[in-house]
């Protein structure tokens, strides 16, 4: 494999609550190449936006991050100031928010928030900027670009404007996009729009991508790898292909069983369900974080910690006492109707 | 066989929308002659992007909002004249967010005995036991009768708000995206249970969302709907094999099914989804219309088909003399 | 029945309860809340004396001793200072802490009563203008708008100038003219509460709409209520203060803070502490109530939840 543009080893987020201290991001790792896209997939409250929050620095106050290892294009992110990290920010790394309501100013025209995103960055003058902005606007699918610049925010629609904020990320060519559920705000033809969008986009200027969200259709279609997440740790990881194909994690076997999926599932017919809630991640945790839901749950899942573990391919892990042999055929037992 | 609930005929409402600073007010049609029947027993997926006038019409026949044109019959009775009670009793929603539609400063046992205290049921001796009866169906613990809101997770409170809803045993069940809101695990426990519900009380429901998957999982028959007109109506099974609306096809397609290696679809549905103030003429769609003709930007494409099996497009016209009928009447109800 | 069938279908009942009741959650928030507590507890001993003055107060608030006039407080220094009188006389011989007793009844009733009147009329303007909108809310803005633009203490004046002066005449008058604030945040607090489902839900069930604002909408705008009350109350204060020091307010022989400076006014380079003692009563009371209002605010914010 290429020298990966991010490298992540045990990186963990602590939240200061009142009860204690929150446990948000718990010892995970992971790695993104040139120009390929991680899903990052979990429920609310598993830890997922935080993970992204804490790679562009921009955790709240109260939250800590530490990590083994945390590099970005070869130089280490540790320890960096503020400056340095906004200097980064936008530059080599540029996120997407899910609200693209809230992520434009809405005091601004988009041309130049587009241009301030540029030159923020690089020393160009104002018509190279817009040159660029209107390059990329086009890129993003929107027509008349060049008449477009002087609206504002309020005068595009949801979809319009989440392609603007496509195009601001790619402003200054970052190595890495990170997006943070693009498209939960928008409807679903458009979300297919954006989607194909951002695939095309991360082709053609072999981007790396980090997209996180919580549909599983989405990280289907559009992931090279997968990692599920649950109660601060990455569950299960893999190829799309290894996970949903070869689900081997009783909470990734589960989440596919819960949603219904036209031609698949049988019209009126029972969906599978996670009994229980998601677990306090407030203070040390002992065993398995989804022992409390699992319907393999058994003795040794109760204490320790257990181990992401390779299945039948080294290249796809899971989190789980049970041996691949046991988790395939729980995969494939039908679910209790 | 035809034995409708709900009968909504040539239902209009318009909204008077500021259309900028100085330039005075225009009208929305936010739903723009909709005749849809709800048959007694059946699960009817309203299904459309966010702006199509779904959440009005759902408003309209909980009686919330008045027509602006056009009658809505519930069980016979025509909704606007009938008492507001007298509806409750029939009809019951459920919300798309159950952190806004439960009251914050009531115990959960005051939310579910509601609606007997509004309806004044003559036995309030009788409500806790039934409201514990109805939290036991809803599978919600006795012991949070005295809890609050603020103290249950959301699928624990989407499941007071149905508990609400069934208390007075009513006939229809009004739900506008009941678990949009919800994660993917709690979001199938819901509709598990709306199922069981439904067998339970012969409800009839009429299912609002966007989410088409859940739509064909749950729905027996399917309206689509496209700037305040329902553009295609048809049993789930023909819908899903083979959309007729050149938009349904679209909507379909976009759906993304948890299967590896497909990639995104492509839509071909151009970015803007057109200003309801100012819709397009002619066929609404065609401006986003993969199969456009020539006359679908100056005339009003005909409904074709009726009895809860119609589409509204010049593809499925066979003469051009039905199509200017369509557009004549179509011109007449506008104004 | 019913229930078996659907225990046996696999939907999961038991899910723990997430938080303590808002109750609970509502008590820690008070107890951890320095500026509330100390504001409570000030201003629950000055409504004890005014509730107790008969009681505990060393004499009579009308009772006139000339010869004992002017007598200094105890931390004074003098020939004349004695402990039968902690805070000293008037300029008529009477004892000064009675009368700051019984004058902080006058201040309390005088702003309890006008922070009353002013909030039922605001609060009914403003939740109406709240939710129904429309013409109800152009008709009460409009109202309000008028009500805005008369300056509260020269129209004061006045009324009091006009129809002459009475405890009576102050609070309403002070009633009628300080329920603006009442109105402004409860249309504002009215219309974030009737769009939440919740009021849709209600109204779906064929509840009334006074049975809706009553049951629905009162008690989730009740906590700003009690806050823009609190700081209401210290308003009129502050207003009867300032009309009794113009001569306009209660008139003497009532023993008002407000008045109390004001005859007092004629000594300030002579005998400071007459117009200073009630002067700090005044801001000490106003003050915790302030301390009140914004600590209800806080401990009840939506920003503090959760």
């Amino acid at each position: 494999m290429a020298q990966p543009i991010l490298e992540i080893e045990n990186l963990c987020v602590d939240i200061k609550v009142p009860s204690g201290l929150l446990r948000a991001v718990q010892n995970i790792n992971f790695s993104v190449a040139k120009g390929e896209t991680l899903c990052i997939v979990g429920e609310s409250g598993c830890g997922k936006s935080i993970t992204a929050l804490s790679l562009m620095n921009l955790l709240p106050r109260t939250a800590t991050r530490s990590a083994d290892k945390l590099m970005l294009d070869g130089r280490d992110l540790r320890g960096l100031g503020e400056r340095e990290m906004s200097d980064l920010r936008g530059n080599r790394m540029a996120m997407i928010f899910q609200e693209p309501m809230t992520s434009l100013n809405p005091a601004y025209s988009i041309g130049n928030q587009l241009e301030e995103a540029m030159q923020r960055h690089r020393n160009v003058g104002t018509g190279e900027a817009r040159d660029r902005a209107v390059f990329l606007l086009e890129k993003v699918g929107i027509t008349g670009a060049r008449g477009r610049l002087g609206q504002y925010p309020h005068q595009l629609s949801g979809g319009l404007r989440q392609r603007v904020m496509i195009a601001m990320s790619l402003m200054c060519e970052p190595a890495l996009i990170l997006a943070d559920e693009p498209t939960t705000a928008l409807d679903v033809t458009i979300q297919a729009q954006i989607l194909h969008l951002l695939a095309d986009l991360r082709d053609e200027f072999e981007t790396s991508l980090i997209l996180i969200t919580h549909d599983l259709g989405i990280v289907a279609r559009v992931a090279d790898r997968v990692a599920v997440m649950y109660a601060g740790e990455f569950v299960e990881t893999g190829t799309t292909e290894q996970v949903f194909n070869a689900p081997s994690h009783p909470y990734t076997q589960g989440l596919l069983r819960c949603i219904p999926i036209p031609g698949k599932t049988k019209r009126g017919e029972h969906l599978g369900a996670i009994p229980g809630i998601v677990p306090n991640l407030v203070g040390e945790m002992q065993g398995c974080h989804f022992a409390s839901r699992c319907s393999h749950v058994h003795d040794a899942c109760q204490s320790g910690h257990i181990a992401l573990r390779a299945s039948f391919e080294e290249s796809h892990q899971y989190r789980c006492v049970l041996t691949p042999k046991v988790c395939a055929a729980n995969s494939k037992r039908k679910v209790v109707a | 066989m035809s034995d409708p609930v709900i009968e909504v005929s040539d239902v209009t409402r318009t909204f008077m929308i500021s259309a900028g600073f100085m330039r005075g007010k225009k009208p929305l049609h936010a739903v723009n002659g909709i005749t849809l029947d709800v048959e007694r027993g059946e699960v009817l997926g309203i299904v459309g992007e966010s702006g199509c006038g779904k959440t009005t019409l759902a408003k309209m026949m909980l009686g919330l909002l008045p027509p602006t044109s056009g009658t809505l019959r519930l069980d016979g009775k025509a909704v606007g004249s009938a008492d507001r009670i007298e509806v409750a009793r029939i009809l019951q929603p459920i919300f798309q967010d159950p952190y806004s539609s439960l009251n914050p400063r009531k115990s959960i046992g005051d939310i579910i005995m509601l609606p007997l205290r509004v309806q004044n049921d003559p036995n309030p001796e009788t409500w806790q036991s039934r409201a514990e009866a109805i939290m036991d169906l809803v599978g919600l613990p006795k012991r949070v009768i005295n809890n609050f809101p603020n103290q249950l997770s959301g699928g624990q409170r989407q499941r007071v708000a149905i508990a609400r809803a069934l208390i007075n045993r009513p006939k229809i069940v009004i739900c506008d995206e009941p678990t949009s809101a919800l994660d993917v695990s709690v979001q199938s426990q819901i509709l598990n249970l709306l199922q069981d519900l439904r067998s339970e009380f012969n409800l009839t429901y009429v299912l609002i969302s966007h989410n088409l998957a859940v739509v064909e999982h749950m729905a027996t028959r399917v309206a689509v709907m496209y700037l305040g007109r329902i553009v295609e109506q048809a049993d789930t099974e023909t819908l899903f094999k083979s959309p007729r609306h050149p938009y349904t096809e679209a909507l379909l397609g976009s759906v993304l099914t948890p299967v590896p290696g497909l990639g995104v679809p492509d839509t071909h549905l151009g970015a803007a989804y057109p200003n309801p103030i100012d819709p397009p003429s002619g066929c609404t769609f065609h401006p986003r219309c993969a199969k456009v003709m020539d006359h679908c930007s100056n005339q009003v494409p005909p409904t074709i088909g009726a009895n809860g099996t119609m589409v509204e497009c010049h593809l499925y016209a066979d003469g051009l003399g039905q199509k200017a009928k369509g557009k004549k009447t179509r011109k007449g109800k506008r104004k | 029945m019913a229930n078996v069938s659907l225990a046996r279908a696999g939907i999961p009942t038991a899910e723990e309860i997430l938080e303590p009741s808002p109750g609970a959650m509502l008590r820690r928030r008070i107890f951890g809340n320095i500026g509330l507590l100390f504001g409570a507890v000030v201003l629950l001993t000055i409504v004890f004396m005014a509730l107790f003055a008969g009681v505990i107060s060393p004499g009579d608030p009308y009772d006139q001793v000339l010869s004992r006039k002017l007598i200094p407080p105890i931390w004074h220094d003098g020939p004349k200072v004695t402990w039968e009188h902690p805070l000293g006389t008037d300029a008529l011989g009477r004892d000064y802490l009675t009368r700051l007793f019984y004058g902080a009844r006058i201040s309390l009733f005088i702003g309890f009563a006008a922070m009353l009147i002013s909030g039922v009329i605001g609060t009914t303007l403003g939740v109406l203008a709240g939710y129904f909108g429309g013409r109800v809310d152009m008709v009460v803005n409009f109202i309000l708008t008028t009500r805005l633009s008369l300056p509260v203490v020269l129209v004061a004046l006045a009324v009091v100038s006009l129809i002459g002066s009475s405890l009576t005449v102050v609070i309403w008058v002070l009633g009628l003219l300080i329920w603006d604030r009442f109105a402004v945040v409860m249309r504002s607090a009215t219309q974030q509460i009737r769009n939440l489902e919740f009021v849709s839900a209600a109204q779906a069930l064929g509840c009334s709409t006074p049975r809706i604002i009553l049951s629905e909408i009162i008690p989730n705008i009740a906590n700003h209520l009690i806050v823009v009350a609190t700081l209401e109350m210290a308003h009129a204060i502050l207003l009867e203060a300032a009309l009794s020091f113009l001569g306009l307010g209660v008139q003497p022989p009532e023993p008002s803070w407000g008045l109390m400076v004001a005859e007092a006014k004629g000594l300030i380079f002579f005998d400071s502490w007459l117009i200073g003692i009630p002067g700090a009563a005044i801001f000490i009371l106003v003050l915790s109530i302030n301390l009140v209002g914004d600590g209800i605010r806080d401990v009840t914010a939506p920003e503090n939840r959760n």
